[in-house]
């Protein structure tokens, strides 16, 4: 080893494994760099509505998070920024940034005047495109950095003139492109995180054919008071309230076609779900088609109050296949496991709950001192003399508690390369 | 301290000076309150507008910047300045955002802001830390399992000296008695090495860590950055200074002389899965009554875990591990069979491919509850398929998967103090409490009784000298405490910190992990300590509350209720600080009936002086006022939130940020009153069960404050319905005008306050 030339520790990746890791790193007095991606940070938990097992809102912790970010002068963010390339080794790694232009500088005050200026409107990608927004927009409420993005759309045509005009700090800049710098760093977290499975790859679950056949990262949305329904659960085919409800478990996950591992946490998201509906509707029925309730440790308890609930039915039973019925609604068929019967049931909303897949799947994959595994997941830890540690969903397929808990190991790792007095 | 010297810099821009007059501010803060430096700028965040601003702090003529600008939750970092205190009148979010432009209301709303933050600033100081004796940066390490030893590795990997204490006689652990573990590494199939014995050399082997054996912690006193441990090894007590300490004392096996209807006891060949260990590590697979070869074995899940009545978590590993030694057997007698009989099978993650490895092996994989274990081995379980019970016979063995149980106590030690333990333990949350269900209205099947629990059996592992009891808190399912969703190591006793199966079920892979996130954590609190800052969750906070002994009751309500039993009682009974324990919500402060608790920068005077501040407007304006203490962790942002989404609020509501609704005095209530405000709320976060205070028990502290209001009002000749306390999601931006609009309007319905304007 070559020696500590850089102690900064980067992470990349925004959500809540690669925003606790940089905060944790740089509240123990480290030097750290966070990048994400997309315009905010927050990631995949910034769009859930609420957590299992306390029902609490995911903007509760990441508000506490990013108050933490704002007083700590040691942590810089850099959205809508990725990683291009990694050469070297622990204590002096080159990593090549690539950023992509969101139009809107440090100026943006956040006053909104750029979005007025603008009828064009473009898919809300916040919401998984359920709905649209302005081409001048703030991405969501709880939008940190609080500062707004103009759409590439809006600058190709004539639009982006019109909403640079109305700016009246200078804030919009349409001639910003894309561009790539270098840093050197002593350590790297991996925390990319994960994407929802592509329910397209799905064919027997039909959900090009049927609006109200959704995922489950879709249906947070709808549950969500600031989701394109405002938090009411409808039938996304006619705004018709959702009152029976099928929620698919292992759609993808621990299967040898799609997904061969198991996603653990869409178990606990659709026990969620089921909540979500039940609270809304006193008439609704939810039915849980699954091959195990992966309710571990104490998260049982959460699975024990959904079965007190009688309106809430489990089914042990992969449908077969999903086809649109005559009334439009989504009718799921399959045998069940346990007493062999043939079920063709319509349901108003059926809720895929499709696995992680990380991120580095088709993207950029870390492979200097790092392993990856077949699935792409970034292994935790490589041993002694290595500089790069995954953190969160990017390592396995973790819950939030997890997340957060391998993003602090991951961070003392980081802190353990970077040591000037080395280990 | 130096003079205050106080500036006033109020911005034009988002729309504030097209809503509000911005000359009637700038004559609130220059005539009104006489503050001598007044400027606006047209975007006061711009280069220009913090470089005028930083040009008059330097200048050595401001050290208290008042910014009428945006909400205190954006631009912090701007407006942050060397050598000033800065206050922040929210004008955009809580004023333009959410009022129309240029109304009357709407200024008036805008000069109170701008007089509560110019009152804010009258006894706010620059907060002093709190340094004083000498630090350690050493880090014990108590229980010498997988977590404990790799605990100690990683910190000494980050350059702290570790003392590993260990109650038995050698380090290792469960672990060390396992021939081999699951897999954690691609291919993910397995079983693997057990690579235990390799980290107890590279322990045994490290010089910065003094490992301890056949030792306890007698006594635990002090703080983070100065714990004073007490040690009893083999009778010889020694005590040494702790930076922090990361408690690793594992699990123990669930009490399987419990599951007699399983048949333990009832044939030497229904063992344990602990015991199945044993047996297999030894080599070949032989019956413990006849020493015949089991080759007929059944593995029953759940035996004792996920049952109300023995333990009623999953315990999470049990299906690897039956999966291991399954295949193990099958690997060591290729014509054996084993049965898995299982509810759910729970290999999530990568575990999966496991799972799939032991089909393919020919494990056989039985769903189905077991209702007995016969003496003669017979398993009965309930078929789901056929719906009745079926017999399972002709096993050589049957291994009982027992579950997990945390060693959050030291079972072989005697209890002590018991009234002490369950101050602390009381208020524990209810994992299993009923949801809140639109279906549910009253023939819902009710959440199980909570069953009594009692002062956990054994001795505390700390013995912390604590007011609050010598136990680290645990949770209703007897783990110990733990923020168990956002941030996992926060706990109740600040600088101590869990790791491995005493916080959660885990398995080794996991729990080496978790040692890792827990070191860092120690490491942060030790270094925090000697700085004079908050941990979590006001991280950097160099405030601490001070108390005034000279008015003191010693009514002990401030080491009662503090969350983190920060407050201990001196031998007078006078309360005394423990600064590095203090997470600095202020409960003390709320609690304390004298009002002799104070911050530099917050305090009961500070906000009586800025409620006091705003102008009342008498009974025949029409014009009611309404003050709201609002957290500011959830309910402040998601008023911002509400402006944000340029929801109209309504103009009488008033709004002050409280660190925590566990810091609200009652004095600011009775003063809010006697000025003649007509009504009174707080908003702040869920409490009880399910509770989201981020500082634990505040909430629940408040409403407790807030319950017993109403005979005060009343014996002022004034309605219950003007004191309201309203349980506020930082997710309710659209909620929030709701709830303070109707509250607006209910106040004018019930009549002005008839104190207004003695």
């Amino acid at each position: 080893m070559a020696g500590v030339t850089s102690q900064t520790i980067l992470v990349v990746g925004g959500g809540i494994a690669g925003v606790t890791a940089a905060l944790e790193a740089a509240e123990t007095g480290y030097d750290v760099v966070l990048l994400e991606k997309e315009p905010t940070l927050g990631g995949r938990v910034s769009r859930f509505n609420r957590y299992f097992p306390k029902l609490c809102h995911p903007t509760c912790g990441l508000e506490i998070n990013y108050q933490r970010i704002k007083k700590n002068p040691r942590l810089q963010v850099m959205t809508m920024a990725e990683v291009a390339g990694i050469s070297g080794e622990r204590g002096n790694y080159t990593v090549t940034v690539k950023t992509t232009p969101r139009y809107v500088n440090a100026k943006c005050t956040a006053c909104g005047d750029c979005a007025k200026a603008t009828d064009m409107e473009v898919a809300n990608s916040f919401n998984y495109g359920l709905d649209k927004v302005k081409a001048a927009h703030l991405p969501h409420e709880h939008a940190y950095p609080m500062r707004y993005v103009v759409a590439p759309e809006a600058v190709a045509s004539g639009e982006g003139e019109k909403i640079k005009a109305a700016c009246k700090y200078g804030a919009v800049d349409l001639d910003e492109k894309e561009a790539t710098f270098d840093l050197n760093v002593g350590a790297i977290i991996w925390a990319t995180g994960w994407r929802p499975y592509d329910p397209q790859k799905l064919t027997s679950y039909a959900y090009d054919l049927s609006p109200d056949i959704v995922t489950n990262v879709e249906m947070e949305r709808l549950a969500a008071h600031d989701g394109p329904t405002h938090g009411k659960i409808v039938r996304p085919s006619n705004g018709e309230p959702a009152k029976k409800v099928a929620l698919i478990q292992c759609a993808g996950s621990r299967d040898l076609n799609h997904l061969p591992y198991c996603s653990r946490i869409c178990c606990l998201g659709s026990l969620k779900h089921a909540a979500y509906v039940r609270e809304q509707y006193a008439d609704a029925t939810v039915d849980i088609y699954y091959i195990d309730i992966r309710a571990h440790d104490k998260l049982e308890a959460f699975y024990n109050r959904l079965r007190r609930d009688p309106q809430v039915n489990f089914v042990k039973s992969k449908p077969a296949h999903i086809i649109v019925g005559e009334d439009g609604r989504p009718v799921l068929c399959g045998e069940r496991t346990i007493d062999r019967e043939i079920y063709k049931e319509p349901y108003d909303l059926v809720v895929l709950a499709t696995g992680m897949e990380p991120s580095v799947v088709g993207g950029f994959a870390p492979t200097v001192g790092a392993v990856v595994d077949d699935y792409g997941f970034v292994l935790p830890e490589i041993g002694d003399g290595e500089g790069i540690f995954s953190a969160g969903v990017a390592g396995g397929p973790f819950d939030v508690s997890m997340s957060a808990q391998s993003a602090t190991a991951a961070a003392l790792k980081a802190i353990q390369a970077v040591r000037a007095d080395g280990a | 301290m130096t003079d205050r010297k106080p500036g006033v810099y109020l911005c034009k821009g988002c729309g504030i000076a097209e809503s509000v007059s911005m000359d009637a501010m700038e004559k609130v803060a220059t005539t009104e309150n006489r503050i001598p430096v007044c400027k606006t700028h047209d975007c006061l965040c711009a280069d220009e507008g913090v470089a005028m601003i930083k040009a008059d702090v330097a200048a050595g003529e401001v050290n208290q910047v008042i910014i009428g600008a945006c909400s205190p939750r954006v631009m912090t970092d701007r407006f942050d300045f060397d050598g000033a205190v800065t206050i922040r009148a929210n004008l955009r979010e809580q004023v333009v955002w959410s009022q129309p432009a240029g109304e009357e209301d709407t200024q008036m709303l805008a000069n109170d802001h701008i007089r509560m933050a110019c009152a804010q600033s009258i006894k706010t100081k620059p907060p002093l830390p709190k340094i004083e004796g000498e630090f350690s940066e050493t880090i014990l390490v108590v229980g010498g399992g997988v977590a404990g030893m790799s605990a100690a590795r990683e910190a000494t990997r980050a350059g702290h000296d570790v003392i590993l204490v260990e109650r038995t006689d050698q380090l290792g652990g469960w672990a060390r008695k396992w021939s081999e573990r699951t897999p954690h590494r691609p291919p993910y199939r397995g079983p693997v090495e057990n690579d235990v014995a390799s980290l107890v050399s590279a322990v045994e082997g490290d010089g910065r860590i003094k490992v301890m054996t056949n030792t306890r912690v007698t006594k635990t006193a002090g703080m983070p950055g100065r714990f004073a441990v007490t040690f009893n090894q083999g009778g010889t007590e020694v005590t040494e200074t702790i930076g922090a300490i990361v408690v690793a004392t594992g699990w123990r096996p669930y009490d399987a002389t419990k599951l007699g209807h399983l048949g333990y006891g009832a044939s030497p060949d229904v063992v344990t899965n602990v015991e199945m260990e044993a047996m297999l590590a030894n080599g070949g697979l032989k019956r413990k009554s006849d020493g015949k070869a089991a080759r007929t074995v059944a593995f029953v899940q759940c035996a004792g875990s996920r049952d109300p009545n023995h333990l009623p978590y999953c315990s999470s590993v049990c299906c690897q591990v039956s999966i291991k030694q399954a295949l193990q057997v099958a690997k060591a007698d290729p014509d054996a069979s084993c049965y898995i009989v299982y509810e759910e099978l729970r290999t999530p993650g990568t575990a999966e491919e496991y799972y799939r490895q032991a089909q393919e092996a020919g494990v056989i994989f039985v769903k189905g509850k077991v209702k007995s274990v016969g003496a003669d081995l017979t398993v009965t379980y309930d078929d789901d398929l056929l719906g009745n019970d079926i017999p399972l016979s002709g096993l050589d063995m049957v291994v009982l998967a027992t579950g997990m149980v945390p060693n959050s106590t030291d079972t072989s030690a005697e209890a002590i103090e018991p009234e002490k333990s369950a101050l602390q333990l009381k208020d524990d949350i209810d994992p299993e409490a009923a949801i809140a269900i639109a279906g549910y209205a009253g023939e819902a099947p009710a959440a199980p009784e909570r069953p009594e629990r009692p002062i956990p059996e054994g001795g505390p592992i700390l013995n912390l000298q604590y007011r609050q009891g010598p136990h680290i808190p645990m949770l209703a399912d007897g783990f110990a405490d733990s923020h168990y969703i956002c941030f996992p190591y926060e706990t109740r006793r600040t600088g101590i910190y869990t790791c491995g199966p005493v916080r959660r079920p885990m398995d080794m892979a996991e729990t080496a992990e978790d040692a890792a996130g827990a070191v860092l954590k120690a490491i942060q609190a030790l270094k925090n300590a000697s700085g004079g800052v908050s941990m979590h969750p006001r991280v950097g906070d160099l405030s601490f509350p001070k108390f005034g002994l000279d008015i003191c009751t010693k009514c002990r309500r401030c080491t009662v209720e503090c969350p983190f039993g920060a407050i201990d009682e001196d031998e007078k009974d006078y309360p005394i600080l423990n600064p590095a324990r203090c997470r600095r919500c202020g409960t003390c402060m709320g609690a304390c009936p004298v009002r002799t608790i104070s911050f530099d920068n917050y305090s009961p005077q500070i906000v009586a002086d800025m409620l006091s501040s705003v102008e009342i407007p008498d009974e025949f304006s029409g014009k009611p006022r309404i003050l709201v203490f609002a957290c500011e962790n959830d309910a402040y942002p998601a008023v911002d939130m509400a402006g944000i989404n340029r929801h109209q609020i309504s103009p009488y509501v008033r709004i002050i940020p409280v660190r925590c609704l566990g810091s609200v005095t009652l004095l600011w209530v009775s003063t809010a009153l006697e000025k003649g405000y007509d009504g009174v709320m707080l908003m702040g976060c869920k409490s009880g069960d399910d509770y989201q205070c981020h500082f634990v028990k505040g909430s629940a502290i408040a409403k407790e404050r807030m319950s017993k209001v109403g005979d005060t009002l009343k014996s002022l000749m004034l309605e219950a319905e003007r004191v309201r306390l309203e349980e506020i999601s930082i997710a309710d931006s659209s909620r929030v005008p709701e709830v303070l609009n109707a509250f607006s309007d209910e106040i004018v319905k019930i009549g002005f306050n008839p104190f207004k304007g003695f």
